[in-house]
């Protein structure tokens, strides 16, 4: 079971995020947006919107660059795992109320709002409820990493996230002793990777960053 | 010099009825789908009063359009890009469906199946979002119709500025007019400065501004952006929508729809010449009061050698350049000078210009005759009943002038086409005064008064055999919404929930509800919405 979780599932869930993401911006255009449901009720939208980006793009920038950086990298920086650990998880802990304040303000009018209820599809309702699970165990996982602060743990999903991005085997030896909550954790985390394609999600692929160097006016000329 | 072309609209307020069939054919035409109930490219509203959406001409509000700096560059007065995107979470300054209205219909079927009763069965109204009963409906799309509501509410009316407006509450020195109002296809558009996906593109050839479907990620950036607020957020497809200027119409030389059905004869389309080098420097002009001299200096006149010469080297074909000089716009803004901007203080240089309404003599019935000011040839302006500030501050932010001199104008040619066709006389003397020639206010005439169809529509085909093989395209898809008839749209699973109709029989969880307006994917016995067969939209196919 955990050669297929940590060591199958993941390729999996990659591919389907990557071919599922690429197929949908090629085949079905007019589906890729944000679906903001601003207009039908603007009121607890902006602050639970706000509090909820803020949160999840810091705790995704955490991840990124806390399991994928060699730790060879941290070691020739000088920085200790012990102080690595205590980093991510005031960080990500941090993050983490902003985001779950924002995600239960905002799960909270999808549900109870007449008019977002009624225009909301099933993965709009599922998507709030996946990320809101997910950072829940999140936040749990920083409970238990009280217990070993000396960084040990950390490296071992850092091995784990290595050896799978760089296509190795073993990937999930690594994983085999940790706490039961990092691996609910690390399993939702690759549905959510897997599920993404066919959900809002995608529009996080679309953060309009060329916004910034654009000229204000666009003038389309006619092909030829 | 870069010569472009542009589609121009003008819309001659002193004729309009306010029959609203311009609005009705549009909507049936662009927006009778689900998530665009709400919308109307085409509205016409009461003046004086709040207008469509609540207050949208008060840009302290809404923060639309356009700011100049102190260093005297323009930026969109919701804030620069960085600013917009600090904004993209959640946008403040974006309007909710409550400033626009809720979208209703009735129960009509229950006039048919209600069984029988003492009282008279009723059509009460259902939401169109929730699908479910609404008790009272508190505002709707032409709320103000006539000077609806209360005058305390329609005061709020933004070109009241720099008035004392208690006196137009009074019974005695009430005014109305009419304005519709379609999106102002402008040179320097905010809702495209504003987009951060760059969806927003105007056209080269003909300038009409379109939102790319494809590329719109519903950022909704654009819908603050307008100062006018013609840009619609689809709640359904979650993509923004806006008028079109029914391009495929005017490629086919074709006047747009509301245009096409207006029974007033109040709409006029034709092609304008511009300088695009200078769209910045005129829109940055410090003063306001200036912007509408400043727009009227980038048109380039038709008839000049020069700028013809120069029209074919920027590759503006030769229809488009006799279309620019037979354009009855040109005519209107540039020649005689009786059609103005709409709101030109929000510095979008707009293309879809008004010629202010005539309006009756205050004091006429107490004298029995037009009340005339000193010098004994016009009549007293400051006696219409329309102040005349109240037209500037809708026209020509704030500057009186061009407002009266329209007006002279069109009051010129009636007292002297008067003399002509009924008293027997020309009275050159009136012409003189406001500077008109016989040969001029003779065409006025023509063209404003008489408004024959070839006259009002000066469009010039678009020229599609340059860019399209139209081999390819027969027996294809013809104009649609959305993803139109890409293949993935025949499965009844949405893989991608891609937005499509869903509101059917059942959503309300009552069998008796019918529209009459928006009928598509209703109605449908076997369950399955319609909507779904071509996207979110009519597909040709």
């Amino acid at each position: 079971m955990d050669f297929f979780l940590f060591q199958i599932f993941p390729y999996i869930a990659i591919a389907v995020f990557a071919l599922g993401s690429i197929l949908r911006f090629d085949r079905d255009p007019y589906s890729w947006r944000s679906k903001s449901s601003q207009l039908l009720r603007k009121k607890q939208l902006i602050i639970g919107s706000v509090l909820f980006h803020l949160g999840i793009l810091t705790i995704l920038a955490g991840h990124v660059v806390g399991l994928l950086t060699p730790i060879a990298i941290w070691d020739a920086l000088g920085v200790s795992h012990g102080a690595k650990q205590i980093l991510a998880m005031a960080a990500g802990g941090f993050a983490g109320v902003f985001c779950f304040i924002g995600l239960v303000i905002l799960l909270h009018r999808r549900l109870f709002d007449p008019r977002i209820r009624a225009t909301s599809s099933f993965s709009d309702i599922a998507v709030l409820v996946l990320l809101l699970v997910q950072l829940c165990l999140g936040m749990w996982t920083i409970t238990v990493s009280m217990n070993h602060l000396d960084g040990h743990e950390m490296v071992k999903f850092m091995e784990w996230a290595q050896h799978i991005g760089t296509f190795r085997g073993g990937a999930h030896e690594y994983l085999l002793d940790v706490a039961l909550v990092f691996k609910l954790h690390i399993t939702l985390g690759m549905f959510i990777l897997f599920v993404w394609p066919f959900t809002r999600l995608v529009h996080a692929f679309s953060a309009p960053v060329g916004f910034i160097f654009r000229p204000y006016q666009v003038v389309r000329k006619r092909a030829k | 010099m870069k010569i472009r072309a542009q589609i121009g609209m003008v819309m001659n307020l002193d004729k309009c009825i306010g029959c609203h069939t311009c609005s009705v054919t549009c909507k049936n035409v662009w927006t009778s789908r689900e998530g665009m109930e709400y919308a109307w490219f085409n509205n016409v509203e009461t003046k004086p009063g709040v207008g469509f959406p609540k207050e949208w001409e008060n840009q302290e509000k809404w923060n639309g359009g356009w700011h100049r700096g102190k260093n005297g560059k323009i930026h969109p007065k919701q804030g620069g890009r960085w600013r917009i995107l600090a904004k993209i979470f959640g946008n403040p300054d974006m309007p909710e469906i409550d400033d626009y209205y809720e979208p209703f219909t009735f129960d009509y079927d229950h006039l048919q199946k209600a069984p029988e009763s003492k009282a008279m069965p009723t059509a009460r109204p259902r939401s169109l979002i929730t699908g479910q009963r609404m008790e009272k409906i508190k505002w709707g799309p032409n709320w103000e119709e006539i000077l609806g509501t209360e005058f305390e509410h329609r005061r709020k009316d933004y070109n009241f500025k720099d008035m004392e407006e208690e006196m137009y509450g009074e019974f005695e020195n009430t005014f109305m007019m009419y304005l519709p109002r379609i999106c102002e296809h402008c040179l320097n558009p905010t809702c495209v400065a504003s987009c951060p996906s760059g969806s927003i593109y105007k056209r080269e050839e003909d300038g009409v501004v379109l939102i790319d479907q494809d590329k719109c990620r519903g950022w909704r950036m654009c819908v603050s952006g307008c100062p006018y607020k013609k840009i619609y957020y689809n709640w359904k497809s979650g993509k923004a929508e806006k008028c079109t200027l029914c391009y495929p119409r005017l490629e086919n030389g074709e006047p747009t729809v509301c245009s096409e059905t207006c029974v007033g004869r109040i709409r006029y389309l034709g092609v304008m010449l511009y300088d695009a080098d200078r769209i910045e420097e005129a829109a940055s002009i410090p003063n306001e009061e200036d912007l509408y001299e400043a727009q009227c200096d980038i048109f380039l006149d038709p008839h000049d050698p020069e700028v013809i010469a120069q029209a074919r080297k920027d590759g503006i074909p030769e229809n488009w350049i006799t279309g620019a000089q037979e354009s009855p716009v040109y005519k209107m803004a540039m020649d005689w000078k009786v059609a103005l901007p709409l709101h030109p203080e929000y510095r979008t240089l707009p293309m879809v210009w008004y010629i202010p309404p005539l309006s009756p003599i205050q004091n006429a019935v107490e004298s029995g005759k037009l009340p005339l000011a000193k010098n004994g040839i016009m009549p007293d302006l400051d006696k219409m009943r329309i102040p005349v500030k109240y037209l500037a501050n809708l026209l020509t932010a704030g500057k009186e002038e061009p407002v009266e001199l329209a007006l002279k104008r069109m009051m010129a040619m009636r007292a002297y086409m008067r003399g002509v066709l009924v008293e027997g006389g020309e009275n050159q003397a009136i012409l003189d005064e406001v500077g008109l020639t016989v040969d001029l206010v003779k065409d006025m005439y023509k063209i404003m008064a008489l408004a024959n169809y070839e006259d009002r529509y000066v469009i010039p085909t678009g020229h599609r055999e340059e860019t399209l093989d139209a081999y390819g395209e027969s027996g294809a898809c013809g104009f649609s919404f959305g993803n139109g008839c890409s293949s993935h749209s025949n499965s009844d699973v949405e893989l991608f929930e891609n937005p499509k109709s869903w509101r059917g029989p059942s959503a309300s969880g009552k069998d008796n509800r019918v529209n009459t307006l928006f009928t598509q994917g209703k109605t449908s016995a076997s369950g399955k919405s319609a909507g779904g067969g071509c996207g979110s939209g009519g597909c040709g196919c």
